[in-house]
């Protein structure tokens, strides 16, 4: 089980309260690109708010932390993090600080 | 008694303004999609439960949301927009010639034909026409517009390379107009297989050649239902209109204090009843002298008569965008525009007295009318 903690816009969006919880049907490691793919699944009005729907690159101002560290760098097959692929830690989607 | 709804749409929410038919007392509404800017929010005229609104953040980009019960509820619809084909390049910027690739930015605005509540016509910046049939479950683009073989000599207006206004007559359903800035009015008369600029007898000075047939920044276009050859243009300076469906153009800006302005809006019912909002100009986009000021012609332009009682005449520094200005269908009508300043101000008689009916909104973007039975 994954925890994905969503940002506010997209939590009403998505019309959930708190962390969402996903779980990954694919063998083998969990990744980023699983875990949106899990994500836009379950709800599918989140499709283009986090990645984009043709290229799947991350929009702009959308940051991925995990381990409070930042992940969004990562390439999208790279394993999570050990402590968010087993549920221990969550996955942040953030709206990045900009625009005041 | 029928009721009027009014459809708000500003840069952090939508609104809802709501009355009976003696349009004097208002209840606005909580705000719909807090945060988001909304471009625009319409009802069909098919059915006006069915209700589509536009949505975007720069974070989280481009949501579509309906309503089938009047906005009590909404629900997701599909937010792909995909150019469909070879995507070429438009020039950026304004007077720079360089290519820029065609890139979706939002959807400025949404048109439900005037027929069926399920199909609507969503534009787009970078300019682009997109349709879905399904009321909003698939888009698909009507690409022969954006491949026009002008489409690379196109420049963003100071909003962008905005697609912003769709006008459906509707005694032909095959026939669109688009208005794009700054690329001007095209017109397809095979429902968007095939489109053309319809340009003819617009001047913009700023062009090297000033009666070109595309690069006119085009800012609203309007048109009666009952004579839909008829149309008037709010251009970026001078106001104009076309007897002959857009195939040609004369200039009506006559006694107004300003020819720059963004709305343009018929009377719904006296066809050669115009209103807009002169503004001051390109760089100011405020009214002139600090007075906010609506001109009514009732001769389909050329002569123009101030609209002000109730309305700010001095100290006042607003705008009015080009989707925030419109009419009712009651008798006598009743006509609304929204301000960036969040004011939106109704006169139930056809322009003769305001009444600010909200004070405190977001900047407004857009403003429709419902009449419900």
């Amino acid at each position: 089980m994954i925890r994905v903690v969503l940002p506010t816009h997209l939590r009403r969006l998505a019309n959930v309260a708190g962390e969402v919880q996903l779980h990954l049907d694919e063998a083998g490691p969990a990744t980023q690109r699983l875990l949106l793919d899990a994500l836009e699944a379950s709800y599918p009005m989140l499709r283009g708010t986090i990645r984009d729907q043709v290229t799947g690159d991350r929009r702009g101002f959308v940051r991925f932390f995990a381990c409070q560290q930042d992940v969004s760098g990562e390439p999208p097959d790279a394993p999570l993090p050990g402590p968010v692929a087993v549920g221990q830690e969550p996955f942040l989607v953030v709206g990045a600080m900009a625009g005041g | 008694m029928s009721q009027v709804r009014i459809l708000v749409g500003t840069r952090k929410g939508a609104f809802v303004l709501t009355s009976d038919s003696a349009r004097g007392r208002w209840a606005i509404s909580d705000p719909h999609f807090p945060g988001w800017e909304v471009f625009h929010i319409t009802g069909s005229r098919a059915d006006p439960d069915r209700l589509y609104a536009s949505q975007s953040t720069q974070w989280f980009g481009q949501l579509i949301r309906r309503s089938d019960d009047g906005g009590r509820t909404w629900r997701a619809m599909s937010n792909k927009f995909v150019y469909d084909g070879e995507v070429g390049t438009h020039r950026w910027h304004w007077g720079d010639g360089t290519p820029h690739r065609w890139e979706f930015e939002r959807i400025w605005h949404l048109e439900p034909s005037p027929a069926d509540p399920d199909l609507v016509y969503a534009g787009a910046a970078d300019a682009a026409l997109f349709r879905s049939t399904d009321g909003g479950q698939h888009w698909a683009e009507l690409a022969a517009l954006r491949q026009h073989e002008s489409a690379s000599s196109w420049e963003p207006g100071a909003g962008g390379l905005c697609l912003h206004t769709i006008v459906l007559p509707p005694d032909d359903p095959d026939r669109i107009f688009a208005g794009i800035s700054a690329a001007g009015l095209f017109k397809s008369d095979d429902s968007g297989a095939t489109w053309r600029p319809v340009n003819k007898g617009l001047r913009s000075q700023d062009l090297p050649n000033p009666y070109a047939e595309v690069g006119h920044c085009v800012h609203h276009v309007a048109m009666h239902p009952a004579r839909p050859e008829v149309l008037f243009m709010q251009k970026h300076w001078d106001v104009m209109r076309s007897d002959d469906a857009g195939e040609s153009w004369h200039e009506i800006t006559g006694n107004l204090p300003a020819g720059f302005g963004f709305p343009i809006q018929v009377h719904a019912h006296e066809p050669d009843t115009v209103y807009l909002v002169p503004i001051a100009g390109e760089s100011e986009h405020f009214p002139p002298g600090g007075q906010l000021r609506v001109y009514r012609s009732r001769t389909g332009g050329g002569e123009w008569e101030p609209l002000v009682n109730g309305l700010p005449q001095r100290d006042c520094y607003v705008n009015v965008l080009r989707d925030a200005m419109t009419a009712d269908s009651l008798e006598p009508c009743g006509i609304y525009f929204g301000t960036t300043g969040g004011q939106v101000y109704a006169s139930a008689d056809e322009g003769g007295n305001w009444t600010a009916i909200a004070r405190d909104l977001p900047a407004v973007l857009s403003v429709d009318a419902q009449v419900l039975p």
